[in-house]
């Protein structure tokens, strides 16, 4: 007998009727805070120099243009639009990381983002906490700085230990000789995940916010407490990550000298060196609004939504049956 | 011997870690969104059996072992060796020893098909097909009218595996049994 290939979806019909209740509460959200819904590609010219996001290479070939990358996130595009005077503008959109497929991650997937001018992390960090707690109908999220979290639930201050104390921690997941090439926000990361991320949201959702100034990525920097932090967040509900936010960058040199650290970071990896988008870099020279963005994970708030710990439930057909 | 990246885990593949070889059972992406990833990976020990949690930075690397499931006749025991032949007409033979051979020592019938799994050339585990049908050698009298309901006793086979059976079963009978239970499940009209 043949083997039949799995065709059938993973998803109930439930959860899929679902997903489309999330889009229609998601469209009207934004309809009631005149937010204009945009569409940009999800083939693009270029990808992102970011040094642990990978998006697919495609083989484009059309009347001269070769080659393209599917969109690790619409962000650059969007950013593009809101310099041209887009004002404040949300989409949802197919995007793409490779590598990433597991029980919270499938290497396509839908992602909300949005961009309000003229608000900081702080207005729009309430913004998410309206959507997000009046879709799943949960209590508002507490704040708690990196730091805090990190001291509580690592139990080191991430902008003081030494690195050899922070090895020292990092030794409960990692062997010694995988520990010598990771950098220190590398150790960082792993505690996040495997310390911290576990507690955070279960009995509140949980914003983080006050990142290092080392994880900024495109977000602007300012001092707590002596300490360089980034204006960035993330919302947490029961040990999942749900979106990522920044009070975002608009010096455009800043910019620059960001994407050619990543770059450098890249090729100190064995990663592929990325090209850098100048259309993006000429629309932030032109000038970037004033503005706040976030990016915000479809199918895990669905995977809340319908109480299941595995992003699969919440697919019509995950990359294995894709 | 090739090697595997983080991206190339998935379950069934074997790999050595810690110079044993063993065989990945779950393999789990740990990522904060514009973070390191990480790779939580449950591996079962291919010689101890036991289930190793491991966490890997994504692009690490394990070297494939070389592993490899052969379908293999097995031949007979000299005391200390239980020689096996390959079914694929080479009559290559390969001796397992006592630790390879395991429990499934209870299951072994002369001329009958094994999966043996062989490390570097060598016999490292020995598996018996799900069902195996063997003789009774010794069991208390049968019962007769005693066909349906109720009451167990229990079976010696040819092999010396002991294994519960209906009152109902006589010496001479063969029956099948499956190996992964070590459950009766039929008697087999020879």
């Amino acid at each position: 007998m043949r083997n039949q290939p799995d065709w059938q979806p993973t998803a109930t019909r439930a959860a899929l009727k679902s997903r489309a209740q999330q889009s229609a509460f998601v469209r009207g959200f934004f309809a009631q805070r005149d937010v204009l819904e945009v569409e940009t590609p999800i083939l693009g010219r270029c990808g992102v120099t970011e040094p642990n996001l990978d998006g697919i290479f495609a083989q484009l070939d059309a009347q001269g243009i070769k080659g393209g990358w599917l969109q690790t996130s619409p962000e650059y595009h969007m950013k593009r639009l809101l310099a041209a005077g887009s004002d404040s503008i949300y989409q949802i959109s197919k995007v793409f990381r490779n590598g990433e497929r597991g029980s919270r991650h499938n290497p396509e997937f839908s992602m909300l983002e949005w961009y309000r001018t003229s608000f900081s992390d702080k207005a729009l960090m309430e913004e998410v906490a309206d959507l997000v707690c009046g879709w799943l109908q949960c209590p508002r999220p507490q704040v708690i700085s990196y730091r805090e979290a990190m001291i509580t639930w690592a139990g080191i201050d991430p902008f003081v230990v030494s690195t050899k104390d922070l090895h020292q921690r990092c030794r409960e997941w990692l062997e010694p000789e995988q520990l010598e090439d990771l950098s220190r926000d590398g150790c960082l990361d792993l505690l996040m995940s495997f310390a911290v991320e576990p507690s955070l949201g279960t009995e509140t959702p949980v914003f983080i916010n006050q990142y290092p100034a080392s994880q900024a990525s495109l977000a602007r920097i300012s001092s707590v407490d002596g300490f360089d932090v980034a204006h960035r967040f993330e919302l947490y509900i029961d040990g999942i990550e749900l979106c990522n936010g920044y009070w975002e960058l608009t010096h455009p040199d800043e910019q620059r000298a960001r994407f050619e650290a990543d770059n450098r970071l890249r090729i100190a990896n064995g990663k592929p060196e990325m090209e850098i988008d100048e259309a993006f870099l000429a629309a932030i020279e032109h000038g970037l609004p004033d503005c706040a963005g976030v990016a915000l994970g479809l199918d895990r708030l669905l995977m809340l939504k319908v109480g299941t710990r595995n992003i699969a439930d919440v697919l019509a057909f995950p990359l294995e049956r894709a | 011997m090739a090697s595997y990246s983080t991206n190339e885990f998935r379950g069934g593949l074997k790999v050595l870690l810690d110079g044993d070889p063993c065989i990945i059972v779950e393999n789990e992406i740990v990522k904060p969104g514009k973070g390191q990833a990480f790779n939580r990976v449950k591996l079962r020990n291919l010689m101890t059996n036991r289930v190793w949690d491991r966490t890997f930075k994504s692009g690490e690397s394990l070297e494939a072992a070389d592993v490899m499931d052969h379908d293999m006749e097995y031949l007979y025991t000299d005391g200390e060796f239980w020689h096996f032949m390959l079914t694929d007409g080479s009559f290559e033979q390969y001796a397992a020893d006592a630790k390879a051979v395991g429990d499934t020592i209870k299951w072994l019938k002369e001329q009958d098909v094994y999966t043996v799994t062989l490390y570097n050339g060598a016999p490292l585990t020995v598996t018996p097909p799900n069902f195996v049908e063997l003789e009774v050698v010794e069991t208390d009298p049968g019962m007769k009218g005693d066909t349906a309901q109720g009451g167990s006793k229990p079976a010696t086979l040819s092999t010396g595996a002991v294994v519960s059976v209906p009152l109902f079963i006589t010496i001479g009978e063969v029956l099948k049994v499956d190996t992964r239970s070590g459950e009766y499940m039929n008697r087999v009209k020879s």
